[in-house]
């Protein structure tokens, strides 16, 4: 049976992870390819690398690190943060990144995600979507949460399905960061209404919380960052956890 | 001994590549004929499409090379289908390695969702590939397609149904997920590979 997938994502930052300083037995706790090997022993079955870096040179900094990542880690990854075009895509891929995740550039631009998918097919094609919920429903946002859009969660989605995505990862804003739990109701309407899997982001604070994104919002992978790095939700552990709720997960 | 990973227009070679590194071998990665047959073992990656794969093979002579080989060989997801006799993508016609044939998975419910993705187990392991194998381990897939369980099963994973999660005849070898992405278990199998 095909597993759930537990997805620690690392933010970058010129070449260095910017959360995850509490990661113990580490020698260089900021080295993104130190701690991805870490995760990846401890059983993480993917990883998502976010770039959050701005400038030029920080971008080719991500490439190099890209190059590096991939000839060190054993399991996929996923690459993204600055995706604007196809040119893009095809550095990071070419550096051995697995999948890409596009976010604003393809709310921006649709057309981007028909055309990774033609060129490099749909499994490396991640549609991200930042989301919030609001008195008119779940709108999206544009650059990392900082600009509100008319389009709907559910209607981009499926759109984004529609072109060729090969997963959605839903952030919901009103749950990043507070830790209570993913947004399973609308995790299990996405769901219902893709033919591609959902991987859930934002809310994580308990194993509890991992076992509602799977039962209750039909998650096929849950992503999560600081409950990783601050070593609070050890991945083994989730994994056991999981296991004795009757989910199915590779341990 | 001397590794070749043949180079043609797909991705994912570089996983390969970098997964053989790790486990201490100096894989060479070329098209050039003389190398792929003088090597010790030849895989055979890919991610792409059967049908313009399979013209870039022809247009390279690389399709007769590849059958002509006899050292063991390793194909590897989109590999591992090129090496059957045809594929229901883009109609192509193969190399026919294995008289067999690759369909697209047809989901049966809501749940099937295609591609195949992630981590599943694979069972009846029947290949020195699998050695020291003492339970059911999870492998890394990407796929669309798939091998119907035949006589040269080698290996099975059940998604929508029972498929070939490997293949197995004389020299060839292959497997439709991805062991440079399958973490230890992966490692393992690889090794199993090298050491044929």
């Amino acid at each position: 049976m095909l597993a759930k997938r537990i997805i620690p994502c690392l933010d970058i930052k010129d070449g260095q992870t910017v959360k995850g300083t509490n990661f113990v037995n580490l020698r260089q706790a900021g080295d993104p390819v130190e701690l991805g090997k870490a995760y990846s022993r401890q059983g993480a079955d993917e990883l998502v690398y976010l770039d959050i870096t701005a400038s030029h040179e920080g971008r080719k900094t991500f490439t190099e690190l890209v190059k590096r990542i991939a000839a060190e880690i054993d399991i996929p990854f996923t690459v993204g943060g600055g995706i604007n075009e196809l040119s893009d895509v095809d550095r990071l891929l070419n550096a051995g990144a697995d999948k890409v995740s596009v976010n604003s550039a393809a709310l921006r631009n649709p057309q981007l995600i028909d055309d990774i998918a033609k060129h490099f097919g749909s499994q490396v094609c991640v549609v991200a979507i930042d989301a919030r919920q609001t008195p008119q429903g779940w709108k999206c946002y544009l650059n990392g949460g900082r600009i509100e859009t008319e389009r709907r969660l559910i209607e981009w989605a499926r759109e984004a399905n529609g072109r060729g995505a090969g997963e959605i990862l839903f952030t919901s804003m009103n749950h990043d960061g507070v830790k209570t739990g993913y947004a399973n109701e609308a995790l299990a309407e996405l769901s219902d209404a893709l033919t591609i899997p959902v991987i859930a982001s934002g809310g994580a604070g308990s194993m509890e919380h991992f076992r509602d994104a799977f039962i209750r919002g039909k998650a096929d992978a849950a992503l999560a960052a600081s409950v990783f790095h601050f070593g609070e939700i050890p991945i083994p552990e989730l994994k056991r956890y999981l296991c004795k709720e009757g989910i199915n997960v590779r341990l | 001994m001397k590794v070749a990973i043949i180079k043609y227009n797909a991705g994912n070679i570089f996983s390969v590549d970098y997964a053989l590194k790790r486990l201490g071998a100096e894989p060479i990665v070329t098209d050039d004929k003389e190398i792929l047959s003088s090597a010790d073992k030849v895989i055979f990656p890919g991610v792409g499409e059967a049908e313009t794969t399979m013209k870039h093979l022809r247009a390279n002579g690389l399709d007769k090379l590849i059958k002509n080989l006899k050292q063991p060989v390793l194909g590897i997801c989109l590999g591992m289908q090129l090496l059957c006799s045809r594929s229901e993508e883009g109609d192509a016609d193969c190399l026919g390695i294995f008289d067999t044939e690759v369909k697209r998975f047809c989901p049966q419910r809501h749940e099937d969702k295609v591609p195949h993705m992630g981590w599943n187990t694979i069972s009846n392991t029947n290949s020195r590939l699998f050695e020291g194998f003492a339970k059911e381990e999870f492998v890394y897939f990407v796929h669309s397609y798939y091998v119907p369980v035949n006589a040269y099963t080698a290996a099975t994973t059940d998604y929508i149904l029972p498929f070939s999660a490997a293949l197995h005849k004389d020299n060839f070898y292959a497997t439709q997920f991805h062991p440079e992405k399958s973490g230890e278990t992966g490692a393992r199998i690889l090794t199993n590979f090298l050491n044929l």
